[in-house]
């Protein structure tokens, strides 16, 4: 098994025998995990392995069929439902589209959560959310509207909602797809330095190899509902799995094949139209 | 916070336009008006038969809507149609000797209830029943007594 | 032929499970009203999204809708030299039936459709799903108090259309067409009844008023949130509510007006 023998109390979220399945697909077939305190790790694969799967199963809003997912000792699935909403506000979650509420500012979107869950008097909040938009580098677009930001500012927005309620740890969905050079240097610096500095645990799930591991301590690669290869991204870039490496290098065929399983070519095409 | 304040003046605007809309409905169209001045006297009148008088129908003097009929009962013993009217505090000056009838507005109209004032000097108190009534007409039996007549002026002949 | 009863058999247990989950959501939406009371401001965001947007066309049609009762009211009864009980029809008309079944019809199209577009683009685009793991329940945040000001607004609405639609008739019917006055309002007067046609006029628009705001909600929420999903969705809610609407107005007028 996974590091078994390491201290308890530095595991914040231990996934144990995963499994989960939509309709008759498979999505996770017996994944353990542990993410510790304080670390940045991130679970990669290729598209459509359920890694936002696996973050929903984490916030409790996905129930799997089997296995246990606990976070900070608790076990998400067992909690009832307002034991479990205040677990969620210790989770930061960032989705893969930012979800920040179209219909009003960017500062109401980061009071959003404040002003659901505290009474605090609107001077303090204004306080706040200026805090946190600091840290992202957005103080000066609080009266944007969602629709106004660009992706990468969209994102940045969501990153200080995620961190409005001081949460222990953050969750990242694709945190890097369809970002420019630019601003992906900008969110990865973020991630980085926001872990440090607020004492973060942070997850993220990605398929971008090469900022992803440039940030991370600690690497998982999952592929076909199970975990195939997993430590430091040093150890990953010198694994001797060939999918392993096939994954992490991009190499366009290994064991994961260019071509789609199909009939021999030349004999497709000379049965011609007679299928 | 300017856009707060004028959302909630529109919403302030539409409710109040949805309770003014339902109190033009109630007092306007519908018989509520007459509910609310509904605390004249009451008088009595027995009828033979009512034909198709409805509770709430108008009572007039006249023409004049003067009150309405609040109840309608039956009397087990008299075999009789017991009306109860409901007559507004301004028409207090009822002859004792006044009579009440039934017709019907129109054709097709509602049948409703028709008072004649009398001669009398002394005037009708609550309470007071009205010793001549003229009975609904039904035109099922006028029609039976017409043909009657006619069958018996022809037989004659 | 066996593949003709699966698909009936399946398409039989979709619907069931269906209304099932349609009715537990209607449950968890009773059930976070309460928590409404002491945020006021999320109410009146809705009544006015619900209730102001809707009002210029309810209000337009409401006047349409009367004048051409008088119309042909007038012509109709002019036949039986009844023209002065042409308010009574209007009015009778209007507030028992047209109002509420009209009002709720334009809702469905106006307030309904959008419910439902607002919703299923929010789930789309996860807004839901972030606001669940922001531990705030969408359903109590988002849901409710949109449910509510459905069931508030559309008997205002329906009120307003039946009292512009009686002002309609009587343009008409007294304006233009020489019905008398007097006549036109003493015989709406002594013909309609306050608790027997108005309130239960107002009944039925409560009732619309629910119906198509679990129709559209519950649309909106159970989506398939793509761009494609989201407009089906919208599609369905006009025309369930539009249909639920009328079946249910007919059970109710059998047993109101019996």
């Amino acid at each position: 098994m996974l590091e078994k023998n390491n201290s308890m109390d530095e595991v914040v979220v231990r996934i144990r025998d995963l499994h989960f399945s939509r309709g008759a697909r498979k999505i996770f077939d017996g994944i353990d995990l542990d993410i510790r305190r304080g670390q940045v790790t991130a679970i990669m694969g290729p598209s459509g392995t359920g890694k936002t799967t696996l973050l929903k199963l984490i916030g409790g809003q996905l129930k799997p069929q089997r296995g246990t997912i606990e976070v900070a000792g608790q076990n998400v699935h067992k909690l009832s439902r307002s034991k479990l909403y205040e677990l969620r506000k210790r989770m930061g979650m960032l989705f893969q589209s930012g979800a920040l509420l179209t219909d009003i500012t960017v500062f109401d979107n980061i009071a959003f959560p404040i002003r659901e869950h505290s009474r605090l008097p609107e001077s303090m909040v204004r306080d706040l959310v200026l805090m946190k938009l600091e840290a992202v580098g957005l103080r000066g677009a609080r009266q944007l509207m969602p629709s106004e930001l660009s992706g990468g500012m969209a994102r940045r927005v969501a990153l200080a909602r995620a961190i409005a309620l001081d949460p222990m740890m953050i969750m990242y969905d694709e945190p890097f797809t369809g970002q420019d050079p630019i601003s992906m240097g900008v969110l990865v610096q973020l991630i980085r330095k926001l872990n440090d500095a607020l004492d973060l645990t942070s997850i993220i799930v990605s398929h971008d190899v090469a900022e992803t591991s440039a940030i991370s301590d600690y690497i998982y690669v999952l592929s076909n509902g199970r975990v195939v290869g997993h430590g430091t991204p040093k150890a990953l870039q010198e694994t001797d799995s060939a999918w392993v490496k096939q994954f992490v290098q991009g190499l366009p065929d290994g064991p994961v094949p260019f071509h789609y399983p199909a009939p021999d070519y030349a004999e497709e095409l000379l049965a011609g139209g007679e299928s | 916070m300017f856009q707060n304040r004028s959302i909630e003046i529109a919403v302030g605007v539409f409710v109040a336009a949805g309770l003014a809309a339902l109190f033009v409905l109630a007092m306007k169209v519908s018989n509520l008006s007459a509910f609310a001045s509904e605390n004249g006297y009451s008088l009595e009148a027995r009828f033979d038969n009512i034909g198709g008088l409805k509770e709430r129908a108008p009572v007039t003097m006249a023409g004049v809507r003067v009150g309405r009929v609040e109840k309608i009962g039956f009397d087990n013993e008299t075999y009789e149609a017991v009306v109860q009217l409901n007559i507004e505090h301004q028409y207090d000056t009822l002859p004792k000797d006044s009579s009440a009838s039934i017709y019907t507005s129109g054709l097709l109209g509602e049948q409703y209830v028709a008072l004649e004032p009398g001669g009398a000097m002394a005037y009708m108190k609550p309470g007071d029943t009205f010793k001549i009534t003229q009975s609904a007409l039904v035109l099922e039996e006028m029609i039976g007594q017409f043909l009657f007549k006619a069958a018996e002026g022809g037989d004659g002949q | 032929m066996m593949g003709g009863l699966q698909r009936l058999g399946r398409s039989a247990l979709l619907f069931f499970e269906r209304l099932g989950r349609g009715n537990l959501f209607l449950l968890r939406v009773l059930a976070g009203l309460p928590s409404l009371l002491p945020r006021g401001h999320l109410l009146v965001q809705q009544l006015y999204s619900v209730g102001v947007l809707s009002l210029l066309i309810i209000a337009v049609a409401g006047l349409f809708v009367g004048m051409v009762l008088g119309l042909q009211g007038y012509y109709t009864l002019v036949d039986f030299g009844a023209e002065e009980s042409l308010g009574v029809m209007v009015a009778l008309s209007l507030v028992r039936e047209l109002g509420p079944v009209v009002a709720g019809l334009l809702f469905a199209g106006r307030a309904g459709s959008a419910l439902t577009a607002e919703i299923g683009l929010m789930k789309a685009t996860e807004q839901l799903s972030g606001m669940e793991m922001m531990a705030v329940d969408p359903v109590k945040r988002v849901i409710a108090p949109r449910f509510l000001a459905c069931v508030i607004a559309l008997p205002l609405l329906a009120a307003i259309f039946s009292a512009i639609g009686v002002m309609g008739g009587y343009f008409v019917g007294v304006g233009l067409l020489g019905v008398d006055d007097g006549a036109f309002w003493s015989q709406i007067q002594n013909r309609v009844d306050f608790f027997d046609d108005v309130m239960n006029g107002v009944i039925k628009s409560v009732a619309f008023g629910f119906v198509a705001a679990w129709i559209a909600l519950y649309e909106g929420y159970d989506a398939v949130p793509t761009s494609e999903g989201v407009s089906r969705a919208t599609t369905r809610t006009v025309v369930h509510t539009s249909l639920a609407i009328l079946s249910l107005d007919f059970v109710l007028t059998a047993l109101m007006f019996d």
